[in-house]
């Protein structure tokens, strides 16, 4: 073999590259989100962190704010809190950055990429564990709402639908976290940019005050911004209301957000490892 | 005759202006230990990276264990173990988890990952620890269960760079020990070191690596050979005529002498043998400098370093890393 013969984009041999199969790259996906998930019972304050700031969020908004907005907290916690479980899920998708960013500055990620894994698994775990998480708090939200007055006002169907919808959106977003941890050179850094971009994405929507009382030109933004468009859908679905409009936005939104970031990322990631 | 653990031919490897790799050769014969040794920033780690599959060369082409890096990179993951420079340790798993995951994405059963995991948490002597999170371990455990998690999956060739850096001696030592056990059950071995008295110790054959180009290839006792002469050490008495006496050494040494302020201890290359040895005692004398201990050896992997690098092999510090300046 001469130095000419294989160059850098020299094609690979069929019958020689054995590539790692499909059904092999789910196991070690399920592995890889077992490895995530199995942290939390180490560190069971990282559980913490999704589970007891969106109940306090929950309880902060609904007994303080919920009166002045709302004329009574119960009326303010059925529009709440289908707002609150978005918001939520958008805080948890920064958990796949951050995991994502560990592993590359810590060096896992080459000792991953040593093995002989699907390419694509150790993403798909991360994420796969983040859905995990996503559901558990989800699950949580809604049990912690049924406690405090929250009625489901349409049937278990349309419920399910709203947690498809959400998770579904989720999944798109994860690729904006996937591009912050990919890029940020430590995992606080990404955390940073969760607080400094989520919070006004989440606070300048419909998820907490209605649209009606904010000055023309914000409701501009406020009615494009894909979280109100995923919280009107999450309580039609809900609660009850209009659905088919806010839905179709929201899975433009989550469409866009994919086709964007997805590629994206992938290119960030392939340049960095 | 079975294949080669590593073959590369050629590889060259620039990052922006910087040339890491200037056209590296390198050959490792089945069951044997290669000690590539150079100093900080020499390519040591870009080799290894290319050779496991992390990083793809601009030129050149590699094997390993017959399996070429580039065409089949799954393949050469199915036959290496890297442990690299930094513990790549989930620190948020127990050193047990670390290694059943490893062993899981290798593809073994539960039970048999299970047991690999057992088996190399004690053979680490990490058994104790295995169920706490890695986060407390120290420096030298981490590193231990880096090298557990390399040899998950009995991979033939294993790839160890700069396994020792950052150890203190007795993790060392234990280093060493595990490197000697992996040989004789028949594992082919690439190390990287900075530490002479590393690839002296482990290596069969040794590469010299300096700025990107292999500058010297052999056994131990070969590139010893091919500096020629002895080594002259003397202790001496007072630290005030340390000076005098390198003075005197430059005289009669044929390269540069070198010392060890706080042992007192000056060297130089000699090629007289014992009359080189008698002479300088003599000189010594005239100038009224006390000797307290002498001694004439074959020379040391250091003074190979220098005389094919015309400088001294860096002192390796636990802070600084070749990956940060390649």
């Amino acid at each position: 073999m001469t130095a000419a013969s294989v160059t850098a984009n020299a094609p690979a041999t069929p019958e020689s590259a054995a590539r790692v199969g499909p059904i092999e790259g789910l196991r070690q996906t399920a592995t890889l989100a077992w490895r995530t998930l199995v942290q939390i019972k180490h560190n069971p304050w990282e559980l913490g962190d999704f589970s007891f700031q969106p109940i306090m969020f929950v309880l902060l908004f609904t007994y303080v704010f919920g009166g002045a907005i709302s004329g009574s907290t119960g009326a303010y916690l059925t529009f709440a809190l289908p707002g609150i479980i978005v918001m939520n899920m958008l805080f948890v998708t920064m958990y796949v950055g951050m995991g994502l960013n560990t592993d590359l500055t810590k060096g896992v990620f080459d000792r991953l990429r040593t093995l002989p894994l699907a390419r694509w698994a150790p993403l798909a775990g991360r994420i796969t564990a983040d859905l995990v998480k996503q559901a558990w708090s989800i699950v949580l939200l809604l049990g912690v709402g049924a406690i405090l007055g929250f009625r489901i006002g349409t049937s278990v169907v349309e419920l399910l639908a709203a947690v498809g919808l959400i998770l579904v959106f989720a999944l798109a977003f994860s690729w904006v976290s996937v591009l912050v941890g990919v890029l940020a050179a430590d995992p606080e850094k990404v955390q940073i940019f969760g607080m400094t971009a989520l919070f006004p994405i989440t606070f300048v929507s419909n998820v907490f005050v209605p649209i009606e009382t904010m000055p023309g030109w914000l409701q501009a933004f406020v009615n494009v911004n894909p979280v109100t468009l995923l919280a009107d859908a999450s309580r039609g679905l809900m609660v009850g209301g209009p659905v088919a409009g806010p839905v179709i936005g929201s899975l433009l939104w989550a469409t866009a957000i994919a086709a964007v970031f997805g590629p994206v990322s992938v290119w960030a990631f392939k340049r960095r490892v | 005759m079975p294949v080669p653990a590593v073959e590369a031919e050629g590889l060259v490897k620039t990052f922006g202006s910087t040339r890491a790799l200037d056209g590296v050769d390198l050959l490792i014969p089945h069951g044997t230990v290669l000690g590539l040794l150079g100093p900080n920033g020499a390519g040591k780690t870009t080799c290894v990276r290319i050779l496991s599959t992390l990083l793809r060369p601009d030129s050149g082409s590699a094997t390993v264990a017959g399996v070429d890096v580039l065409a089949d990179p799954d393949g050469v993951r199915r036959r290496i173990g890297l442990s690299g420079q930094f513990a790549a340790v989930d620190e948020n798993l127990t050193g047990f988890e670390n290694l059943y995951m490893v062993a899981r994405l290798y593809g073994m059963s539960r039970t048999h990952s299970h047991d690999r995991a057992r088996q190399l948490l004690s053979r680490f002597r990490l058994d104790e620890a295995s169920d706490r999170p890695a986060k407390g371990y120290s420096g030298g455990m981490r590193r231990r269960l880096d090298l557990a998690g390399a040899l998950v999956a009995q991979p033939p060739v294993v790839v160890l760079d700069e396994p020792t850096t950052g150890l203190d001696p007795r993790g060392r030592m234990e280093t060493w020990e595990v490197i000697g056990e992996l040989v004789t059950d028949g594992a082919s071995v690439l190390l990287t070191t900075q530490y002479l008295e590393e690839a002296d110790r482990l290596a069969d054959t040794i590469a010299v690596i300096d700025r990107g180009r292999v500058i010297a290839r052999g056994s131990s006792d070969e590139l010893k050979a091919q500096v020629g002469g002895e080594r002259l050490e003397l202790v001496i008495e007072d630290p005030i005529h340390v000076p005098d006496a390198m003075r005197v050494l430059a005289g009669i040494g044929t390269g540069e002498p070198s010392v060890d302020e706080p042992a007192r201890r000056v060297g130089v290359l000699v090629d007289g043998g014992a009359k080189s040895l008698v002479e300088a005692l003599r000189r010594l004398d005239l100038e009224s400098i006390t000797v307290v201990d002498v001694g004439l050896h074959r020379p040391t992997l250091d003074d190979v370093f220098l005389a094919l690098t015309g400088h001294a092999a860096e002192i390796p510090s636990a802070s600084s890393s070749e990956g940060a300046t390649e």
